[in-house]
């Protein structure tokens, strides 16, 4: 086995807020060897982007600290390196892509400027060698007729193509390692799965190191030659890949392992009482051009859906971003205005004004994706829950909505005696659980679930899902589960559509979509969702 | 890594019931912000200070006044603070009585008591025993012999105490000028307070509506505003003050139509960013009206950037009123005010007392309220709430 290139050994970091000192990391030790894919995984909360950080010493200092610890680097000690020893490795021998494509490029400059300014700083390069190089560098991570994007700024890129750039900029320098902050867990399963083939094949190609931090096991699985399982700042487990997987030892790896959605959709039944129908629901944005802002186009965010949806089953929507799937939740329940018929509960409700749809709203609710964005952080778990309430249900006392609200959190499975705290006192799952309280004290008949579960750690994601089906059980509840992760969507809807730019591609019981998709679309979505695989050019966004 | 078992790790000081601020009860974050703010020394030392002289000032009849506070004649107890007699009670002609009249002082003195306060002149009270020609210096710099030499007794007449010392000289018309600064100081911040709480309840809706709204009436009202803002204050309030008699109410609502306009930048800002939040979207879901919306759930996001713009608003509004004073635009003659003390400043420059103590007031006033600012600002700051 050759010299590792990289060997973490007892790193510390710990962090003073205001004289408080809380350590995130304590004593780690790991290396990666020439041309192996490491991957450090775990859920949020669990220092592996801290870690990661530490090796290009990227934290906040002084407010982030070293208590002990060594990271050498060919034979260097990167902790104790000084600043501008650290500038000569960061960005050439070490590089790093982030999670977020759309931040980490300046939306000022174009591509060829950004990459171009790489070069010369490293390399000294004339203007016109850094031309060519950064047409080859577009072209290595599989940007089409680079020629024609080098004037691109990165608002006009897809998050797929900006993350090839960042790649492409990590290695205008030939660096020896790259490390990856979750550089897909942005991007749609299709793009992630492009991005993975191409970091996998530049690794080969190049005799590359990359250390991956992700939290996604079917990631590791794939990619990585070796895994460290992180929770709580320390490694506690690690070895080659696939004995991680095949035998893993510690309690916290076979929980994690554990975590995946499972289950079985309710079954579908024709003869249950019709919740909501929509027939040929179009929502067009006008695009306006011109002195006097005449209409000249229209972005077709939904164009022409028709569904049913019947008390006690799961309608599930899935596609990529941008397919229109959250529009077409939206214009459900009335939130945006739609054409078409949209019938609920036996009335039309398609062309209800705000005030018409007052006293439904308390049968329809939404929960919606982010658990840190939906509740305001200035009112009391208690106060949250209880504003429907005090619209849809003037007529309880203020000890009756109390007791409504302790009842409905102990059923979403919250200790009643929290109710008086804020909600940045909680964690994810448990600020979800808050979100779902909030929709059914109102006991609806329909929720529309806005990707509930793509902001929570996988364990916390399967707990949802389970309450999720409990709830639907008990008050025979109509859902419509929108989501891209198709996993989640597998063991909740019995049916299934899915768009793609405001169109249905296929449409049916959710068996016969995920076991015999009819469109290569379709196809294409199942495998790298399932399996990480790419699809022929053409059928996918990029 | 249980999703409920980190419920019971949260302990018991984190929760709501343990908070409080003095006698009040408050919310984790708004006691985190009061740590915040009295972590600032300075500005929370400038808070006390200023609360004390702001306080003390309300009080400045009780301190600079020439008249007792209470007093006793032939057995009855009079206050002439609260009350005005007529001199014929004491004997005089006069519909109100001159307590500092050495007439009046006497027969009072022989038939009862009196209690001064420590300033026997209140902010119109011209000293009729000057012992030099006004401005008179500060009886500090005096010889007793010259301080008391006008009063009929000289240096054993019963009115030459410290009370009537002016300690701080007088200005060029014989009044007493700590009296006026006292009296200046508090209508100069009391017209600032005032000001500023009706700029920001005018500001905060028309920000909030045009926030919230957006779209036409945004754009009608922001132009609007740009006009507003174009045009110049102190030319129009010189205009003004040709047809209209200036008056603390009269000169409020001019500043008013003016100094709204800078809150609504940073309330229809935060309403902007936070009317799609998806908190907003949920109590839209759950059959929210407009007004709630606006009030309990995006109003508390802009209450940030207002409170922390406030403080240097009333420090703005004191300076515009000093500023308008020391023009001669401002309150009407005879008020004290601490503009008109610089004018008097600057026209008797032979007196420099008059410009040191109208600097020294001025600029301490200002300093602890831009300290407070300061304050409140990292107080507010969510970096800091929040790290």
């Amino acid at each position: 086995m050759s010299e590792p290139i990289l060997s973490v050994e007892d790193l510390q970091v710990a962090f003073t807020t205001s004289g408080k000192t809380t350590t995130a990391v304590h004593g780690i030790s790991f290396h990666i060897n020439k041309g192996e894919t490491v991957a450090l995984v775990g859920e949020s909360g669990s220092g592996k982007s801290v870690s990661a950080l530490s090796i290009l010493k990227l934290l906040p200092y002084p407010a982030a600290s070293h208590p002990s610890g060594k990271i050498m680097f060919k034979g260097k000690d990167l902790l104790s390196a000084d600043a501008a020893e650290l500038r000569k490795v960061r960005g050439s021998d070490v590089t790093m892509i982030f999670q977020e494509p759309m931040t980490s490029l300046n939306p000022l400059h174009t591509i060829e400027k950004q990459i171009g300014e790489i070069l010369e700083l490293h390399q000294g390069m004339g203007e016109k060698d850094r031309k060519i190089r950064t047409i080859e560098l577009l072209n290595q991570v599989g940007i089409r007729d680079p020629e024609k994007r080098l004037g691109s700024y990165p608002h006009q890129m897809s998050g797929g193509q900006r993350q090839r750039v960042m790649i492409a900029m990590s290695l205008a320098n030939e660096p020896e390692l790259l490390i990856a902050d979750e550089p897909t867990t942005a991007l749609d399963v299709t793009v992630q799965a492009q991005i993975l083939e191409l970091l996998n094949k530049l690794k080969a190609r190049r005799g590359l190191s990359m250390l991956f931090i992700t939290h996604d096991l079917g990631i590791v699985r794939k990619f990585a030659d070796r895994v460290c399982v992180m929770t709580n700042g320390e490694i506690v487990e690690h070895g080659p890949t696939k004995e991680i997987f095949d035998n893993p030892q510690h309690e916290y790896t076979k929980h994690l392992l554990a975590a995946e959605p499972n289950g079985d959709p309710p079954a579908s039944d024709d003869k249950a009482e019709l919740i909501m129908e929509a027939k040929d629901m179009k929502v067009w944005f006008p695009v306006k051009a011109g002195f006097l802002r005449k209409t000249v186009d229209h972005i077709k965010a939904v164009d022409g859906i028709d569904l049913t949806l019947r008390a006690g089953q799961t309608l599930g929507v899935v596609g990529e971003s941008g397919s229109g799937k959250t529009t077409l939740g939206l214009a459900l329940t009335r939130m945006i205005s739609s054409e078409g018929k949209i019938g609920f509960i036996g009335r039309d409700i398609g062309d209800y004004s705000f005030k018409q749809m007052k006293p439904l709203r308390s049968e329809m609710q939404i929960v919606f994706q982010d658990p840190y964005g939906s509740l305001s952080p200035r009112m009391s778990v208690a106060e949250i829950i209880a504003e429907g309430m005090r619209i849809h249900m003037r007529q309880l006392s203020n000890a009756e909505v109390d007791d409504t609200v302790c009842g409905v959190l102990q059923e979403v499975g919250l200790e009643p005696s929290t109710r008086h705290r804020y909600p940045h006192e909680f964690s994810g799952g448990q600020r979800q659980r808050m979100a779902i309280a909030r929709a059914m004290v109102l006991e609806p008949k329909f929720v529309m679930l806005d990707e509930p579960t793509s902001a929570l750690d996988m364990s916390v994601q399967v707990q949802v899902v389970e309450l999720l089906r409990r709830l639907q059980e008990e008050r025979n509840l109509a859902y419509l589960f929108i989501s891209h992760d198709l996993k989640v969507v597998r063991a909740m809807a019995n049916e299934v559509i899915v768009m793609r730019l405001g169109k249905v591609v296929e449409q049916g019981q959710a068996t016969q979509i995920f076991d015999a998709p009819q469109t290569d679309y379709t196809k294409a979505l199942m495998a790298a969702a399932f399996n990480l695989e790419t699809a022929s050019s053409g059928i996918v966004s990029q | 890594m249980s999703d409920t078992a980190s419920l019971e790790s949260i302990p018991e000081a984190e929760t709501y019931q343990g908070y409080k601020v003095g006698p009040f009860k408050v919310t984790p974050l708004n006691h985190r912000r009061w740590l915040g703010f009295k972590a600032n020394k300075r500005g929370y030392w400038s808070f006390w200070i200023f609360m004390v002289l702001f306080i003390g000032s309300l009080f400045a009849p009780f301190i600079a006044n020439d008249r007792p506070i209470i007093m006793s004649y032939k057995g009855e107890i009079l206050s002439p603070i609260f009350k005005d007699y007529p001199e014929e009670k004491f004997g005089g002609f006069l519909p109100v009585t001159d307590y500092r009249d050495p007439a009046n002082f006497d027969e009072i003195s022989s038939n009862g008591w009196m209690i001064w306060p420590p300033i026997r002149y209140s902010y119109r009270t011209v000293n009729s025993e000057l012992p030099e020609p006004a401005p008179a210096r500060p009886s500090w710099r005096l010889s007793t012999d010259q301080v008391c030499g006008k009063y009929e007794n000289g240096v054993d007449d019963a009115q030459c105490n410290y009370g009537n010392w002016n300690w701080f000289g007088t200005d060029d018309q014989g009044r007493d000028v700590s009296a006026r600064l006292i009296y200046g100081f508090q209508i100069s911040v009391i017209f600032g307070l005032i000001l500023t709480g009706f700029s920001a309840v005018i500001g905060i809706t028309a920000g909030a509506v045009q926030g919230f709204y957006g779209g036409w009436l945004d754009l009608i009202f922001q132009r609007f505003i740009e006009i507003i803002t174009s045009i110049p204050l102190l030319f129009l309030l010189i205009i003004i003050a040709s047809v209209l008699p200036p008056g603390f109410w009269i000169l409020l609502g001019i500043m008013l139509v003016f100094s709204w306009t800078g809150f609504v930048g940073v309330v229809r800002a935060e309403f902007f960013r936070a009317r799609n939040f998806e908190y907003v979207n949920a109590a839209r879901a759950l059959g929210v009206g407009n007004g709630t919306l606006m009030f309990r759930h995006l109003l508390p996001n802009a209450m940030v950037a207002t409170l922390t713009f406030m403080p240097f608003v009333l420090s703005g509004s004191i300076t515009a009123l000093t500023s308008l004073d020391f023009l001669g635009f401002g309150l009407p003659p005879g008020s004290p005010s601490l503009g008109e003390m610089v004018q008097q400043a600057k026209n008797n420059l032979q007196s420099p007392w008059l410009a040191i103590m109208a600097f020294i007031v001025i600029s301490t006033m200002l300093t602890l309220l831009v300290f407070i600012g300061e304050a409140v600002r990292d107080a507010f700051d969510p970096r800091k709430t929040f790290g």
